[in-house]
């Protein structure tokens, strides 16, 4: 029997602002159905990094990634390769939600469907419901899906802005601080939300809380200076780090 | 810089230090008792056994508090779980001292049949692992705990040389086994607290190096 194949493998990447390196050389590897955690101080990198997952990065101007990034085996760098298209494989959520601000709860969530063509009221609504349950915001928005996304509670619009990425089913959901503007209650359904994700979809997600980042990942990543300094199973990671500046990190005694 | 949990830590090891001293003080008071045979010494085995009750207790109650306000990781949490631990051990000490002293008072009835040199020395010995142990634990310093855990070889030796002893005197002499039978339960006891100290020695390596090296395990996990 074969070995289980990671679904993202990361290698040599460096991502640069004009001249300045802030992503140096990283590899690690994501394997299905498993959330990895991002942390580090602010300016470590880890949100450079995660933005380079799918291609966002080159967005910023004078910003370039070098080095590979495999979505099952295959470099999203790779020659002719479309961004549009990964985005849409390796969707992703940010730290502040964004819905639409015109648009509708249901026109948020099948925005993403619409741009991939698909027109047919029936599947859509069929593809918005799905996707509001997976996000677990449909009990509490089935009335209202006419209603303008941006009227939510900040929780709330959060999982829309989940929805929406999930609706065109990405393989890979990358969540950059998806709960630092959150309150405890809703930063609790998110994570709830992140465990029952990851049977389905496999999660990266940058968080500044270490408690959050020890309580749903699988995998801890710790960047510093733009560096990989530690990357282990996150039980590991959070009580016996190996690197001292893991350590002196996750105790409080810098960053 | 001190950190806030700093304040917390430094405030649990002194409380942990104050709690091993009376369990010194339990076994000193505790071999005073049979080497003078004192009933003064054997009762401060009891007033000291309360000290180290109510240690325990605000030193639980303590520590939970620090993991609930400070959500410790890495070094900061193996620390608090070692005191958790070491608490244990220390209240369980003091409960053998019991023991030993309730022992000692009926070994102290009749005419001393039996020379309680060795157990004396087996008495200095646990007391030292005590000290030790707890001195490692402040300085983290696993070398010194595992210093201890080789000491506990010579307390064994020492409990199996008195049951012996005792054992062959019972057999020829019927008399001595209400002694007898005390001194092999004041040995044991004394041995119990030398187990609970090799206990604390192996949490100390733990905390010192996220190493756990009970049950035969050293080497075998930890970084």
């Amino acid at each position: 029997m074969s070995s289980p194949q990671p679904i993202l493998r990361v290698e040599e990447l460096s991502a640069y602002f004009g001249q300045f390196e802030a992503v140096k050389n990283v590899t690690m590897e994501a394997m299905p159905h498993t959330v990895t955690a991002l942390i580090g101080p602010s300016g470590c990198g880890k949100s450079t990094f995660i933005r380079c997952l799918n291609r966002l990065h080159e967005e910023v101007e004078g910003a370039r990634a070098v080095g590979r990034v495999l979505l099952s085996g295959m470099d999203i760098y790779g020659h002719g390769v479309d961004p549009v298209v990964i985005r849409r494989k390796i969707g992703m959520v940010f730290q502040k939600p964004n819905p639409f601000p015109a648009l509708s709860i249901f026109d948020n969530v099948a925005a993403g469907l619409r741009l991939a063509g698909i027109k047919r009221r029936s599947l859509l609504r069929e593809v918005v419901e799905k996707s509001l349950r997976h996000a677990a915001l449909w009990d509490e928005v089935k009335d209202k899906l006419d209603a303008p996304g941006t009227g939510r509670s900040g929780g709330q619009q959060q999982r829309l802005c989940i929805a929406r990425a999930l609706a065109v089913e990405p393989p890979v959901l990358l969540m950059d601080e998806p709960t630092s503007a959150l309150d405890p209650i809703s930063t609790a359904k998110i994570e709830e939300l992140v465990m029952e994700l990851k049977k389905e979809v496999t999660i990266v997600m940058v968080t500044h809380n270490m408690q959050q980042a020890a309580r749903i990942s699988d995998k801890t990543a710790f960047f510093l200076l733009g560096e990989l300094v530690e990357f282990g199973d996150t039980s590991t990671v959070f009580t016996v780090p190996k690197e001292e500046r893991t350590e002196r990190y996750i105790t409080g005694k810098f960053g | 810089m001190q950190r806030n949990i700093d304040i917390g830590l430094g405030q649990l090891s002194r409380e942990l230090l104050t709690m091993a001293g009376y369990v010194e003080q339990a076994i000193e008071a505790a071999t005073q008792g049979w080497q003078k045979r004192s009933m003064v010494k054997i009762k401060e085995v009891y007033s000291v056994e309360q000290k180290v009750n109510q240690a325990h207790l605000d030193i639980d109650d303590h520590s939970i508090k620090l993991l609930a306000l400070h959500q410790p990781m890495a070094a900061d949490l193996r620390t608090i779980v070692a005191i958790i631990k070491i608490n244990s051990d220390l209240e369980r000490m003091a409960d053998l001292t019991v023991n030993i002293a309730n022992n000692t008072e009926y070994f102290l009835l009749g005419e001393p049949l039996f020379d309680l040199k060795e157990l004396s020395i087996m008495a200095d010995e646990t007391r030292l692992m005590v000290r030790e142990v707890l001195d490692a634990f402040i300085r983290t310093d696993q070398v010194k705990a595992r210093e201890v855990l080789l000491r506990d070889d010579t307390v064994d030796a020492l409990k199996r040389k008195i049951v012996d002893g005792s054992v062959e005197r019972m057999k020829t002499t019927a008399d001595s086994i209400t002694q007898g039978l005390n001194l092999i339960l004041m040995a044991k006891n004394l041995e119990r607290i030398g187990d609970h100290a090799t206990n604390i020695a192996e949490d100390v390596i733990f905390m010192a190096s996220g190493k756990d090296v009970r049950h035969g395990n050293d080497d075998k996990r930890g970084k």
